[in-house]
């Protein structure tokens, strides 16, 4: 039977020890004699969300393929076993072997929010390993980071060794093999970070210099080591049909947020949301072959037991194939008691039809993200959603029996007025009208319209990566004005407005533009006890605005300051496709309230073609 | 067609509570392609019902659960299939077809057999004297406890609901009344036991290990206890 790292009597008396014990259905066991490289998967959160993630799955599946690999994996402890780590001094281990993380020859981390910035250093910390890569020797992990924050990595650059930019499917063996290759050698550590800088899509932090002017801007941003490129370029797969997905992901024993199995249908968007990072940074598009998830839908269900199976993708109803797919597990799987999910899909009469088959009208809502309150924002914005559509689309869903319906804008756009606030109240009553005008007879009951505002963040890669941010008092005021204008309208007892807090959207537009000096602020925080700040029971913002104290570092340069368009941004050095080019014309559009038609209307030639393949080349 | 499935749950497993093994079946009758019976209703779930919840921390060898079925297979083949999906830990033993007129697993259960042994370092008394000191212990008229409740504390003797007790190289064996008309944990007993010797039971002193669980076919006056696992047969 299994050795355990924590005793009996510890997990007996912390919440939920399911997540420390491994033993899962489909995790891989290996034998440590057959073993070259030993590698810890890290989603620096607390197991139930770190279970739900993809990727680390995409990557446990193609690791564990090769003989000479075994990866596990590991994911925060909760506050009550991180107290009795501490105290006991007990180094935190991996899932499978529940080996100590400090023994094994990588600890890769996917970085997938701003807000577990701070829970990067307790599983550092935790793991007995220096917090800060200058300070490793020999024998510690090769500390790696990826995932969509590593976009911008420079925050966080002083605690990684490496970083990953892209998607891991491409270069990861490559790296493996040179570590394999620089140990049989007898390499140093920096032996193989000189080797891993010439791999395509890897960035040795430690290897660039950065020089600051008086004012704190970027002057001067290069290698300080000649095997370091001046650019890097994400990697990215280009045939995403013929590549590695799990069809064993591993089942956990407590329901994680993602309890089932996930299909990733494509990759990308076409839509050009100027807004949204994800949109831009993972261009081209690239859709799944319909036959090859028609095989994995049937072997993931059959091999984890499932009960309910989901399509992942950024936008599903762009997906060329959606209508066959969703038939297809409708007809095979629906009567085997499987529940069919499907977010993120436009409201028209397809997705009504197939919603009104896979789920309860009655209990369930429609969701609708028009993102402004205007027509005008909306423009700016490049939200391809028009007023038309989303009364049209609600009106259908009326009759066909919903009465529920969830709006999601956001505050803080740029260029935004108050006509634009106060026409989030308005769309969201008319929306409300349009629902009154079935006779009384045909209705089911009363309307129910719920508007949640979140706060606008810049982000890297954007056209809107030059934007002031609003201050926190800024977001405030908005949201008293949407709430006020709610209260103004007719249909004011059908209508729900909720807001987001505002300190911890400031807090992640630091970390979302910060350049290297932004670490100190971090680790300031995180010795002052800032953990799990994403869980609004523990994130405290009194320490986070100490530690601006502490490190005279500004929020202010980073948030609510216009950035020129010839600054040099800390992002820079990255090479996502798009290029620098595009993202100016499209923030000068933004302003000229000018829209720009998705990849399927036209090319308006972004950079991403560069990758040969995709929707780029569908015509 | 009803049946009774026996499993047995050691090692690590025994930190997975009790709703996590109910989803834990449910799953690994979908990876094993089990033809069990769903509910009806929009949301159809599976007709699966256990028999006595095992606390976190125990081990059994001796756990049940019912399902219903469709397509008929042999016991051995859905023994083989069921283990096949089955983690280390879980594993299945008996898989038995019921009359049609019994009654569910939970509804008929009325005792079940523990062993206990003391963790390194936790024992009470010294392995030698253990044997002589519980047989004092049980041979007394009554084993008066102190019931809490959130209002007040009463006087409760539990030696009814102690089926036996006795000793050997350490290992405790004990049959307790167990299902919803009278319920005692061995932890319980274990803590009187340790009052009757004058101390007190560590709060993980304790590894508790279920040998089986029982029904009750006797009447009011004589108890007939039969395995959960002996009322139904083989599908050859």
């Amino acid at each position: 039977m299994n050795k355990l790292a924590l005793s009996d009597e510890i997990l007996l008396s912390i919440e939920k020890p399911a997540r420390y014990i491994g033993n899962e259905v489909n995790s891989v066991r290996k034998d440590l004699s057959e073993i070259d490289v030993r590698f810890a998967m890290c989603f620096p959160d607390v197991y139930e969300i770190g279970m739900s993630h993809l990727g680390i799955q995409i990557l446990y599946d193609m690791f564990n393929r090769r003989e000479d690999v075994w990866c596990e994996r590991v994911y925060s402890p909760w506050v009550d076993l991180d107290r009795i780590m501490r105290e006991r001094n007990i180094p935190l281990f991996a899932l499978e072997s529940q080996d100590p993380i400090k023994e094994f020859d990588f600890l890769g981390i996917t970085i997938q929010y701003e807000m577990c910035y701070t829970n990067i250093l307790q599983i550092l910390e935790l793991s007995q390993v220096p917090i800060f890569a200058k300070d490793r020797s020999e024998s510690d992990p090769i500390v790696i980071g990826g995932g969509p924050c590593t976009y911008n990595p420079e925050p966080l650059a002083e605690f990684f060794d490496l970083f990953y930019i892209g998607e891991g499917e491409t270069v990861y063996f490559e790296l493996l093999d040179a570590y394999k290759e620089n140990k049989k050698n007898g390499g140093s550590r920096r032996d193989f970070l000189e080797k891993a800088a010439h791999i395509p899509g890897i960035y040795v932090p430690s290897f660039y210099d950065v020089e600051y002017d008086a004012d704190g801007m970027i002057v001067k941003f290069a290698p300080n080591n000649a095997n370091a490129p001046e650019k890097i370029k994400k990697e990215i797969v280009m045939d995403i049909t013929d590549t590695y997905y799990p069809k064993k992901p591993v089942v956990p024993f407590i329901k994680a947020t993602q309890d089932r199995v996930v299909l990733e249908i494509q990759r990308g968007c076409i839509r050009g949301c100027r807004f949204c990072q994800a949109g831009m940074v993972y261009r081209p598009t690239r859709e799944r072959n319909l036959e090859m998830l028609k095989e994995y839908a049937y072997d993931m269900l059959k091999n984890t037991g499932h009960e309910e199976i989901s399509l992942s993708s950024l936008s599903s109803s762009d997906y060329s194939q959606l209508e066959k797919l969703v038939s297809f597990l409708i007809d095979e799987f629906r009567s085997k008691g499987v529940n069919i999910s499907l977010p993120s899909l436009r409201i028209d009469a397809f997705s009504l039809d197939v919603m009104s088959k896979v789920q309860d009208v009655k209990r369930s809502s429609l969701t609708f993200a028009p993102e402004a309150g205007s027509q005008r924002l909306r423009d700016v914005i490049n939200k391809g959603l028009t007023e038309e559509n989303i009364l049209e689309g609600a009106g259908q869903a009326f009759e066909g029996g919903w009465n529920r319906v969830k709006l999601y804008f956001m505050l803080g756009l740029p260029t935004e007025t108050q006509e634009d606030m106060e026409g989030i109240a308005v769309l969201s009553d008319k929306i409300a009208r349009r629902y009154y005008e079935i006779p009384k007879e045909q209705r089911n009951g009363k309307v129910q319209i719920t508007a949640s505002t979140s706060f606008f963040v810049p982000k890297p890669f954007t056209p809107f990566q030059w934007s002031r941010m609003n201050t926190r008092e800024e977001f405030l005021g908005k949201a008293r004005i949407v709430n006020a204008a709610m209260k103004e309208q007719l249909n004011r007892k059908s209508l729900k407005y909720n807001w987001h807090e505002a300190d911890l959207t400031v807090l992640e537009g630091v970390l979302a533009r910060g350049d290297r000096r932004v670490g100190a602020v971090i680790y300031d925080a995180y010795r002052r006890g800032s953990l799990y700040d994403s869980w609004s029971e523990f994130f405290d913002n009194r320490k986070w605005m100490a530690a601006f104290e502490a490190t005279g570092v500004s929020i202010d340069f980073y948030n609510t300051r216009e950035r020129s368009l010839d600054e040099i941004l800390p992002w820079d050095f990255i090479d996502t496709g798009v290029t620098k080019e595009f993202l100016k014309q499209e923030w000068q559009k933004a302003v000229g309230e000018s829209v720009t038609p998705n990849c399927r209307m036209s090319c308006s030639g972004c950079g991403a073609a560069i990758f040969g393949g995709g929707v780029c080349f569908e015509n | 067609m009803k049946i009774r499935i026996k499993f047995e749950k050691t090692g690590v497993m025994k930190f997975i509570g009790h709703l996590d093994i109910m989803r834990y079946f449910q799953k690994a009758m979908r990876r094993a392609e089990i033809d069990i019976a769903y509910s009806e209703g929009f949301s159809p779930h599976q007709v699966m019902s256990f028999a006595a919840p095992l606390g976190v921390g125990l081990t059994s060898e001796g756990e049940y659960l019912d399902i219903e079925v469709g397509m008929c297979l042999s016991s051995a083949d859905a023994i083989n299939r069921l283990n096949a999906v089955m983690v280390d830990g879980m594993k299945v033993l008996t898989f038995k077809k019921l009359p049609d007129d019994s009654g569910n697993a939970m509804s008929i259960v009325a005792a079940a057999d523990y062993r206990v042994m003391f963790r390194e370092g936790s024992s009470l008394i010294p392995d030698v004297e253990l044997e002589a000191k519980l047989a004092e212990f049980y041979n007394r008229n009554e084993i008066v406890i102190l019931k809490k409740t959130k209002k007040s504390e009463k006087e409760v003797d539990i030696k009814p609901m102690v089926y036996s007790l006795s000793a050997k190289d350490g290992v405790i064996s004990m049959q307790l009344a167990t299902g919803s008309v009278n319920n005692l944990k061995p932890e319980l007993l274990m803590e009187a036991f340790a009052a009757y010797l004058g101390k007190e039971l560590g709060e993980f002193a304790i590894m508790v290990h279920r040998v089986d669980v029982y029904a009750d076919l006797g009447d009011e006056n004589n108890r007939e206890l039969v395995s959960l696992g002996d009322l139904g047969e083989d599908i050859a």
